[in-house]
C-alpha cells in the first residue's frame, strides 16, 4: 500500500477475482461477500465445502474460493447431507433460493432439518424465479404479479407463500434460525453477524442452522434497486418478519 | 481371509461392499432388495461406513453425488421404481464424474408393476437411463457369487474411470441363496485428488458441477465423456461363453436368464441341437464386437435373445449380428420367469422353421 | 447327482427354513445349492414356497422344469406342486391337515402327519417342519448326513434358541422313523 493511504475496506481473500454476473442492486453478491468473510474471519477456507443450487446462484462457485458442489434443482441439502456425513469435522453451508429450497426441494430441505443435519443452509427469499425469468415462487407476495401469476398470486389457487424460517424453527434438532436482510448497512451487518454465528453453532456441532435472507429481485420484481428496499420495508417484512426464530442460547 | 457362506443375493452384495471399503451408503426401502439397507444397519456398530435412510431415492441419489463428490466410496441399492427416480442424479453425477456405485434389483414394470424378478430395466440401464449423452458401467451378475465380485469390480471401475458403475440384478439373485465365497476385505485408500475435501493451501479450489453454460465449452465437456465412454468400450468388455466353439445356434442372455440359458444348452445337446450360450457380463459395454466374430461363423444359423421383458438387448443383438444371421427373440415379462424347458421349446421351434 | 426340490406350504410352517437347513447342510458337504424363495405378500400368511437346489456339480440354473421331490404342507401347494413332479419322483404330504389324497399313481408318495407328531410327542407343533425333513432324509439319504444338519441347525439358529436344538434333533429322528414304519 502506498504511503500516506490508509486500508478502510478490502474484499476477503475467500472471494475470487471474478466479475459477478448478479443484477445491480441484488443481495445475492452482498450475501456471497458476507458468507466469505465469514469463512475469512474464522480462519476455515481450508475446511469448508459449499453447495450452490440451480437458480442464480447456480455459478457461485465461481466467485466463491472454497471447496464446491454444484447441486441439482432443489438437491442441496441432500448433496450437503452427504458430505457432512462423510466429513463430520469440516464446514459445510448450502446456498438456495426460495424455488430451490421450498418448492422443488421442500422434502430434502425439511428432512435434512428433522434429522438435524450439522450444516448451514443460506437462503435467499426474493419471492420469485429470477433466474427463469420472473415466474411465481412459492414465497411470492399475495397479489404479488409475476410472469406466471401476472394478475397477482391468488391464495385461492396457488396458496399463501410458505414461510420456511417458522416452518423449520419447530423442528427439535434444528439449533438455529434466524430471518435477517441487507437492505440497509445496519441489516448487511445483522445478516453478517448470523451467517457467523450459524458456522460457529455448526462447528460446535448443535445441530441444523438457517439462515434466511429476505432478499430482493429488482429485475424479476420489475423496478429500481431503491424501489427494490422500498417493496422489502412495505411489503415483505411485514409478512416475513426478520428476527431470531430458534436460538440454541436461549435452550 | 475367505469365507465360505450360504448367502441372499441381496445380503452377499451388501457384506462385499463392506469388505470393499464402503464409506457411505445412502438409501430407500424398496422391495425386493430391502435386506441390503437391513443387513447394512445390523453390520454398521462393527464397522465405519456411514449409513443413512433417505426421504426418497431422489435424496439418496443426491447424498451419492455429495459424500462420492466428497471423496468417499459410496453406494446405493434400489429397485425398478427407485431407480427411476434416480436417474436425474445419475444424469448429474455422470456429468460430474463422481465415481460410485449403484444396484438395480430390477423387478417387473411399468408403473409400480410386480416385484417379482424382471429384467425390464436394461434400456434404462445400458442406453444412459436419465437426460444427455452418457453411460454407465453396467455389469449384469447371473449368480449370488457374482452379486459379490461385481461389487468389488464395480467400485474398482467406478474409480478408474471416475464414472458411475452400476449391477444390473434382479429380485430372484436379490432372493435366492447360493454357496458364496467372500473376499478378504481390503483397506480402501482413496486417491481423489478431485475431490470436494476442503481447498488446499496454495492450491485453486476443486468444484464439481454438470453446468456448462457457453455451449463450446458443454460440447467440449461431453468429447471429454465420450473419450472416456471409448477407452471404456475398449477396455471393459466382459462376456462368457458355453459351448458356442461348434454351436450352430446362439443363446444371446444375461443376468438370470443366462442361468436358464444355460440349462437349455444343455437340454438341447442331449436332443441333438448345437446350441450355445453367450453371455454378456458387462451390458455396457456390450460385447458387440465378439457376437459380430461369431455371427460371421458358417456354421452359425442364427442367434436367439432370451429375456425377462419384452426385448431389450435384442436390439443390441440385431445391431452387433448386423444382418448376417436371423435373430430371433424369446422372453417373458412382468415378473415370470422362463423355465429351462420353455427356452428350450422356442429354439426347437425356431430351428424347424 | 442333481436334486431338483420345491418345500410349499402356509408362511409360519418352517418351509422356508426347512429349506435353508437342508441346503446349508448340504454346502456344508462341499456340495453345490441354490436356494430360491417365493417372496413378497406371501411371507406374511399366504402360501409360501422355495426351490432348492443340490448338486455335485456346478448348478446352471436355479429355476426347473420339474421336481424330483415335491415337500407339500397345505392343500393349495399338494394342488400347486403335484402335477409338476418328475415320474418317479417324491411327493411328501402333511397329512394330519390336507384331507385330499395326491392323484397321480407315477410318483410315489408319503403321507406324514408331522402336526399331530409334533403336537403329541414333542409338545411343540413349531418342530413340525424337521419331522417332515427327517421322514426327506429316511427318504432319501444320499441328499445329506443328518450330522450335516444338525450341525446346519446349530450354524444357522441364532444362539439363544440354541435349546431348542435337541428338540429338534427328536424332531428329525421320529419323522425318519414314520417313514421306516
Amino acid at each position: 500500500m502506498k504511503e500516506g493511504y490508509k486500508l478502510i475496506y478490502q474484499k476477503p481473500k475467500t472471494l475470487r477475482k471474478k466479475r459477478m454476473h448478479y443484477c445491480p442492486g441484488c443481495f445475492h453478491a452482498t450475501t456471497h461477500k458476507l458468507t466469505m468473510e465469514v469463512v475469512e474471519e474464522l480462519g476455515i477456507q481450508e475446511k469448508t465445502i459449499g453447495v450452490c443450487p440451480v437458480g442464480c446462484s447456480v455459478f457461485a462457485y465461481d466467485y466463491m474460493d472454497v471447496d464446491m458442489q454444484e447441486a441439482a434443482h432443489g438437491r442441496a441439502a441432500a448433496v450437503a447431507t452427504g458430505i457432512k456425513r462423510m466429513h463430520p469435522d469440516k464446514i459445510v453451508f448450502s446456498y438456495q433460493g426460495d424455488g430451490d429450497l421450498a418448492a422443488i426441494g421442500t422434502a430434502e430441505t425439511i428432512h435434512a432439518c428433522n434429522r438435524g443435519e450439522n450444516f448451514t443452509f443460506i437462503f435467499i427469499n426474493n419471492g420469485i424465479y429470477g433466474m427463469t425469468g420472473g415466474q411465481m415462487a412459492p414465497t411470492t407476495l399475495e397479489g404479488q404479479k409475476t410472469t406466471t401469476s401476472p394478475y397477482g398470486r391468488d391464495p385461492k389457487k396457488v396458496g399463501l407463500p410458505l414461510k420456511m424460517c417458522e416452518i423449520v424453527s419447530q423442528f427439535d434438532a434444528v439449533a438455529y434460525v434466524e430471518r435477517v436482510s441487507c437492505n440497509t448497512p445496519a441489516n448487511a451487518r445483522k445478516a453478517k453477524r448470523a451467517i457467523k454465528k450459524a458456522f460457529e453453532y455448526q462447528i460446535q456441532g448443535l445441530g441444523t442452522t438457517f439462515i434466511e435472507v429476505a432478499s430482493n429481485c429488482p429485475s424479476g420484481w420489475k423496478c429500481t434497486p431503491e424501489e427494490s428496499l422500498e417493496w422489502l420495508k412495505e411489503k415483505v417484512f411485514p409478512y416475513y418478519p426478520l428476527g431470531i426464530f430458534k436460538n440454541p442460547e436461549e435452550k | 481371509m475367505s469365507e465360505i457362506k450360504l448367502m441372499k443375493g441381496n445380503e452377499a452384495l451388501a457384506e462385499a461392499a463392506i469388505r470393499a471399503g464402503l464409506q457411505g451408503y445412502f438409501g430407500y426401502p424398496i422391495t425386493p432388495q430391502s435386506e441390503v439397507m437391513e443387513y447394512l444397519a445390523l453390520e454398521e456398530p462393527k464397522h465405519n461406513y456411514v449409513l443413512l435412510q433417505a426421504e426418497s431415492e431422489v435424496a439418496a441419489v443426491n447424498m451419492m453425488y455429495g459424500a462420492g463428490g466428497a471423496g468417499a466410496r459410496v453406494m446405493t441399492t434400489t429397485s425398478s421404481p427407485g431407480f427411476s427416480l434416480m436417474q436425474e442424479g445419475i444424469s448429474y453425477i455422470a456429468c460430474a464424474q463422481i465415481p460410485c456405485l449403484f444396484a438395480n434389483i430390477v423387478r417387473g414394470g411399468p408403473g409400480l408393476g410386480t416385484i417379482q424378478s424382471s429384467q425390464s430395466d436394461y434400456f434404462q440401464a445400458t442406453k444412459g437411463g436419465g437426460h444427455g449423452d452418457y453411460h454407465l458401467i453396467v455389469l449384469a451378475p447371473n449368480s449370488v457369487q457374482e452379486m459379490v465380485d461385481h461389487v468389488y469390480l464395480g467400485f474398482k471401475l467406478a474409480d478408474k474411470y471416475r464414472s458411475p458403475a452400476m449391477l444390473l440384478s434382479d429380485g430372484a439373485i436379490g432372493q435366492m441363496m447360493e454357496k458364496v465365497q467372500l473376499p478378504s476385505p481390503i483397506e480402501y485408500k482413496p486417491d481423489k485428488p478431485w475431490a470436494t475435501v476442503g481447498k488446499k493451501s496454495g492450491q485453486e479450489r476443486n468444484y464439481l458441477t454438470s453446468l456448462y453454460i457457453q455451449p463450446e465449452e458443454m460440447e467440449e465437456k461431453n468429447i471429454e465423456l465420450q473419450a472416456k465412454f471409448k477407452k471404456i468400450e475398449e477396455n471393459e468388455v466382459r462376456f462368457e461363453e458355453y459351448k458356442t466353439n461348434d454351436a450352430e445356434i446362439i443363446i444371446v442372455s444375461f443376468g438370470l436368464s443366462s442361468r436358464i440359458s444355460k440349462k437349455s444348452v444343455d437340454m438341447a445337446r442331449e436332443a441333438g441341437l448345437k446350441v450355445g450360450l453367450f453371455r454378456p457380463i458387462t451390458v455396457w459395454p456390450f460385447p458387440a464386437n465378439k457376437i459380430a466374430d461369431i455371427a460371421a461363423r458358417k456354421q452359425v444359423k442364427f442367434f436367439i435373445s432370451v429375456e425377462m421383458n419384452a426385448g431389450q438387448m435384442l436390439e443390441d443383438v440385431k445391431l452387433a449380428v448386423n444382418g448376417k444371421k436371423p435373430v430371433y427373440f424369446y422372453g417373458r415379462m412382468g415378473g415370470i420367469i422362463p423355465t429351462p424347458k420353455e427356452i428350450l421349446t422356442a429354439v426347437q421351434e425356431r430351428s424347424r422353421s | 447327482m442333481l436334486e431338483e426340490m420345491v418345500f410349499a406350504g402356509f408362511g409360519g410352517q418352517g418351509v422356508l427354513s426347512m429349506g435353508t437347513i437342508l441346503a446349508y447342510a448340504a454346502m456344508k458337504e462341499g456340495k453345490n445349492v441354490s436356494w430360491m424363495p417365493s417372496y413378497g405378500p406371501e411371507m406374511r400368511g399366504g402360501t409360501a414356497n422355495c426351490m432348492v437346489n443340490i448338486s455335485d456339480k456346478e448348478i446352471s440354473s436355479p429355476i426347473v422344469n420339474e421336481y424330483d421331490i415335491a415337500v407339500v404342507l397345505n392343500l393349495p401347494s399338494l394342488h400347486k406342486f403335484e402335477p409338476k413332479i418328475k415320474q418317479n419322483g417324491i411327493l411328501i404330504w402333511e397329512s394330519s391337515t390336507i384331507k385330499e389324497k395326491p392323484k397321480r399313481k407315477d410318483i410315489k408318495t408319503y403321507d406324514i402327519p408331522a402336526i399331530n407328531i409334533a403336537a403329541e410327542k414333542l409338545k411343540n407343533v413349531k418342530v413340525m417342519n424337521m419331522v417332515v425333513l427327517g421322514a426327506l432324509l429316511q427318504i432319501n439319504s444320499d441328499l445329506v448326513k443328518k450330522e450335516s444338519v444338525l450341525l446346519a441347525l446349530k450354524e444357522t439358529l441364532p444362539e439363544r434358541h440354541h435349546d431348542l436344538i435337541p428338540l429338534n434333533e427328536k424332531a428329525l429322528i421320529l419323522g425318519g422313523e414314520l417313514v421306516k414304519q
